[in-house]
C-alpha cells in the first residue's frame, strides 16, 4: 500500500515490519514521532523512559533476552546515552538492536548542531542514513539485519528534513524474526576487563568486515552523470544535489555512512574529472576521502554550519540561482513566545521582579528567555540548572545563596535533574530549587513522564510524587505553589531564599494546552478604568496589547488565568473567576 | 515540472489541515509529493512554514527563496516575510488577518501598515478576510480550507478531486462546514 509518511513514521513502520518488539525513548525533537508512532502499533511494546540512557540500556536488554528492539534519541541525547553505546559496541547483539539518532542541523529546536556521525566512528557502530521516507522505512529493516549479521547495534541517522519531511512510501506486513531463548554468554556480555580485552579485536574484525560490505552494499550506488563532475553526498544532502544537478552529474550516493567504503570511492573518483563532497556539518565524509590520498573539495565550498539547500549548492557550483523580490519594509521577528495562560509565566514574573539570578533549564520555558521577562542568566543541557547552582553557589557563597535560584520541568527533572539534587543535598549548598511541573513534557508536543501518572498509551501509570521523591533526597524545605498566584509565588520565592538550608518550590499548575485543561472565559479590559500604565504588558502575555493607548484582550487567545489581573493596580480587568 | 506551494502563518494557527488535505489530494491524482514542515519551538506561536512539493518526480522537500509557485499565508505579516521565496510569475494568497508578534506587542517594533500595499505592488497578491468566510461558514477554524478553495481555483486539479480529499480528512460531523468553506474561499 502507497502511503504519505513523515520520515519518523517511516521509521516506526520499519520498526513494526522488521519485527521489532521493544522501543523505549526520551522525547526529543526531530526524534519524537518514531515513538509516538510505533506506539501505535499495539504488537511492539513502546514506552517513555526518564532519559536516553535508560531508554539505550532497556533496548540493551530486552536484546540480551534475543528480542529485536530500538531505542529513539535527538542528537544531544546520544550523549546522555553514550555510556551504554560505547560498550554496547563491544557486547554486540542477540536479538538486533536499532539506535534511531536525529540531528538538527540549522538548531530549529536544539541547543547545539553536534554531528552524530562522529558517534558512529568513535564508538564502531555502523550508521545508515535515508534521504527520504521510503528509505527511511526500508534501512530500518535492513539495520535489524545487519545488526544481527555482523553482531552490533546499528544506527539510523535522521535529520530534520527527512524526519519530517513526508514523501511516499510502500508499506508490507509484519514479519517476526524467529524465536531465540536466553542463553547465559559470560564472555560476550559481562565487559569486565578479562573479557573486554577479548571482544575489542572482535569490534575491529567487525568493522573491517562491515567496510567490505560497505564497498559491495546496495544502499551505496553510484548514478552516472555527463559533466564530468563528481559528488559523493548522503541523506537529504543527496535530495538537493539531484535538485540542482538532476542526471547531469556523476553521484555516489551513501546509504551507510559509517564505516565508508574504501574501493568504491577510489574508483568513483578515478571515473570522474573532479570530486567534490557535499555534506551538512562537518566534513566527515570528505575527512575519510582525503584519508585515502583523494584529493576532493568539502568544507572548503560548503559551511560546517547550519543547513545546505539546493539553491546554496547551485551557487557554490557556480549556476544561476532564481531571482527573488526583496522588501522594503522592515519585517518584525516573531520568535516563539509562551503561550496565553501558561503556568510558567506567574513564576517567571516574580523571579524577574524579585531580580533574582536564574540558571535555566531545556523545555518550553526556555522561552521564559525572551523579552519582556528576560528571566534567565544561563540554559546548558538536560538538567544543568540544578547542577550548574550548586556550583554558581560554591562558588558564590553568601553573595549568591539568596538571589539565585534555577528553574527546570518535571520532565526533565525526571531526566537528569534528580542527580543534581542529590548533590546539592549531600555536598550542602544552600540552594533553591524551583520545579516548574506543568504535568507534561510539553515543548515535545505532550509526552507523558513519570511524574504525569499515565504512560505512553494514555493508560493510568505509577505516578512520581515529586515531594516524596524530593524528601527522600534529603532536602527538608519543600513547598509548592500555584503559579497562577502572583502573591504565593513571592512569598515562596522569598522565604525560601532566605532559608538557611537548600530548598525546592515545585511550582504547579497543568500546561494549558493539555486537553484536560479547560480554558475560563476570556477576560477584558474596561477602557474606562485603564490608566495606560502598561503594568500588565510586563507578563509577556501574547493575549494582551495596547490599542489606541488602552490595554487590550484578544478574546480567541486568553484562557481566563487571571495573573494580569492581579498586576492591575486599577481593577481595570474584568470577568474571571477563583482558580481552583 | 515540479510544482512548490508555501503555506506560512503563525503557530497554532491550523496549517497542519490544510498541508495533510494538499497531500492527500496530489497523492490521489498520482503525483510524487513531498510536504515538509518543522515541529518543536517555533510552534510555540512563531512563525511557522511549511512546503509542499509536487511533479513527476520530487528531491528537495524544501523550497528555496525565489522558486514557489504559492504562497498561502494564514496571516498578512507573514505573507510579506515569506514574500521573497515567491518565484517570478507566482502568487501569494493571503488572509488579511493581523496577529501583533510579541516585539509589536511590546512596543519593540511597530507592525507595518503598508505590507499589502508593498506587496501588490511587486507582485500577485490575492488578499482577502478568509477568517469573515470561514465564520460565515459556521466556525473560524476554517480559514484553513477557506484558503485552500482560493488556491484549487490557480491549480489545474478538479475541483471534485479537492471536495473527495477534503471528505477524507476532516471528521464526519465537520464534512458540511468545510465544503462550505472551500466553496467561499473558491468563489472570493
Amino acid at each position: 500500500m502507497k502511503e504519505l509518511l513523515i520520515g519518523n513514521a517511516a521509521v516506526a513502520r520499519g520498526l513494526y515490519e522488521a519485527g521489532c518488539s521493544i522501543v523505549s525513548s526520551y522525547p526529543g525533537t526531530p526524534s519524537t514521532e518514531i515513538t509516538e508512532f510505533a506506539a501505535k502499533y499495539d504488537e511492539m511494546y513502546c514506552e517513555w523512559a526518564p532519559n536516553e540512557k535508560v531508554a539505550m540500556e532497556v533496548a540493551f536488554g530486552a536484546s540480551l533476552r534475543g528480542k529485536r528492539s530500538c531505542c529513539a534519541m535527538k542528537h544531544v541525547g546520544l550523549n546522555v546515552a553514550a555510556d551504554p553505546l560505547f560498550t554496547l559496541s563491544y557486547t554486540g547483539v542477540t536479538g538486533g538492536l536499532v539506535i534511531c539518532v536525529a540531528d538538527d542541523p540549522g538548531m530549529h529546536s536544539s541547543q547545539n548542531e553536534q554531528d552524530s556521525r562522529n558517534y558512529a566512528k568513535a564508538s564502531k557502530v555502523p550508521m545508515l542514513e535515508p534521504s527520504n521516507s521510503a528509505e527511511a522505512l526500508a534501512f530500518t529493516k535492513l539495520a535489524f539485519e545487519l545488526s544481527e549479521e555482523f553482531d552490533t547495534p546499528v544506527f539510523i541517522k535522521m535529520c530534520t528534513r527527512v524526519a519530517h519531511s513526508q514523501s511516499i512510501v510502500e508499506t508490507s506486513e509484519r514479519v517476526m524474526p524467529p524465536e531465540k531463548p536466553y542463553e547465559k554468554n559470560p564472555q560476550k556480555y559481562i565487559m569486565m576487563p578479562a573479557n573486554a580485552k577479548k571482544r575489542h579485536p572482535f569490534v575491529e574484525q567487525r568493522c573491517e568486515k562491515l567496510t567490505a560490505y560497505a564497498d559491495t552494499a546496495d544502499i551505496n550506488f553510484e548514478e552516472k552523470g555527463t559533466n564530468g563532475i563528481g559528488i559523493i553526498t548522503s541523506g537529504t544532502c543527496y535530495q538537493y544535489v539531484k535538485e540542482v544537478f538532476g542526471d547531469e552529474a556523476s553521484i555516489l550516493k551513501l546509504g551507510m555512512v559509517y564505516p565508508l567504503p574504501t574501493e568504491r570511492i577510489k574508483s568513483f573518483a578515478k571515473s570522474v574529472d573532479k570530486l567534490y563532497v557535499v555534506e551538512e556539518l562537518d566534513g566527515f565524509i570528505e575527512t575519510h576521502v582525503k584519508a585515502l590520498g583523494i584529493d576532493c573539495v568539502g568544507k572548503e565550498l560548503f559551511s560546517c554550519i547550519g543547513e545546505l539547500c539546493a539553491s546554496t549548492i547551485a551557487e557554490k557550483f557556480g549556476k544561476e540561482v532564481p531571482a527573488h523580490i526583496t522588501m522594503e519594509t522592515e519585517i518584525p521577528m516573531r520568535p516563539p513566545v509562551m503561550c496565553a495562560g501558561c503556568p510558567h509565566r506567574g513564576m517567571y514574573y516574580t523571579l524577574k521582579k524579585n531580580n533574582i539570578t536564574v540558571l535555566g533549564d531545556i523545555g518550553c520555558y526556555t522561552l521564559g528567555a525572551v523579552a519582556p521577562l528576560n528571566a534567565l542568566d544561563s540554559t546548558l543541557c538536560m538538567g544543568a540548572s540544578v547542577s550548574g547552582l550548586h556550583g554558581f553557589n560554591k562558588a558564590g557563597g553568601e553573595d549568591t545563596e539568596g538571589k539565585t535560584v534555577c528553574v527546570i520541568g518535571d520532565s526533565t527533572f525526571m531526566h537528569s535533574g534528580i542527580t543534581g539534587l542529590v548533590n546539592i543535598s549531600y555536598n550542602a549548598s544552600n540552594s533553591t530549587v524551583i520545579i516548574l511541573d506543568n504535568s507534561i513534557t510539553g515543548m515535545t508536543g505532550h509526552q507523558q513522564n513519570p511524574t504525569t501518572g499515565y504512560n505512553i498509551k494514555g493508560d493510568p501509570a505509577a505516578k512520581i510524587d515529586l515531594e516524596t521523591l524530593c524528601r527522600a533526597v534529603g532536602i527538608n524545605r519543600i513547598r509548592v505553589v500555584d503559579p497562577y498566584d502572583l502573591k504565593a509565588c513571592d512569598e515562596a520565592v522569598k522565604e525560601e531564599l532566605k532559608a538557611n538550608e537548600p530548598s525546592v518550590i515545585i511550582s504547579r499548575r497543568p500546561c494549558v494546552l493539555l486537553k484536560s485543561v479547560k480554558a475560563k472565559p476570556s477576560l477584558k479590559v474596561s477602557s474606562d478604568k485603564c490608566k495606560s500604565c502598561k503594568m500588565c504588558m510586563k507578563l509577556g502575555c501574547p493575549a494582551i496589547s495596547m490599542h489606541e493607548g488602552k490595554a487590550d484582550i484578544d478574546t480567541t487567545l486568553c484562557v481566563g488565568c487571571g495573573v494580569c489581573t492581579q498586576m492591575c493596580k486599577f481593577d481595570a480587568i474584568l470577568g474571571g473567576e477563583s482558580n481552583d | 515540472m515540479t510544482k512548490s506551494i508555501m503555506i506560512v502563518g503563525v503557530g497554532g494557527q491550523g496549517s497542519l489541515l490544510a498541508s495533510t488535505l494538499l497531500g492527500k489530494l496530489l497523492v490521489n491524482e498520482g503525483y510524487d509529493v513531498k510536504v515538509s514542515e518543522v515541529h518543536g519551538m517555533s510552534q510555540r506561536g512563531g512563525s511557522v512554514v511549511t512546503y509542499v512539493r509536487f511533479g513527476e518526480k520530487v528531491y528537495s522537500p524544501i523550497i528555496d527563496m525565489g522558486t514557489a509557485d504559492a504562497i498561502i499565508s494564514f496571516e498578512k505579516l507573514e505573507a510579506g516575510r515569506w514574500a521573497p521565496y515567491l518565484k517570478e510569475g507566482g502568487v501569494i494568497i493571503t488572509n488579511t488577518q493581523q496577529i501583533d508578534p510579541m516585539p509589536v506587542v511590546i512596543g519593540a517594533a511597530e507592525y507595518p501598515e503598508n505590507i499589502l500595499e508593498e506587496l501588490s505592488g511587486k507582485v500577485n497578491v490575492v488578499a482577502f478576510d478568509a477568517l469573515a468566510l470561514a465564520e460565515q461558514a459556521g466556525s473560524p477554524k476554517a480559514v484553513n480550507i477557506v484558503l485552500m478553495g482560493r488556491l484549487a481555483k490557480t491549480l489545474e486539479i478538479p475541483v471534485e478531486s479537492w471536495k473527495t480529499a477534503l471528505k477524507s480528512v476532516v471528521k464526519p460531523q465537520f464534512v458540511d462546514i468545510n465544503l462550505k468553506a472551500f466553496d467561499l474561499g473558491y468563489n472570493s
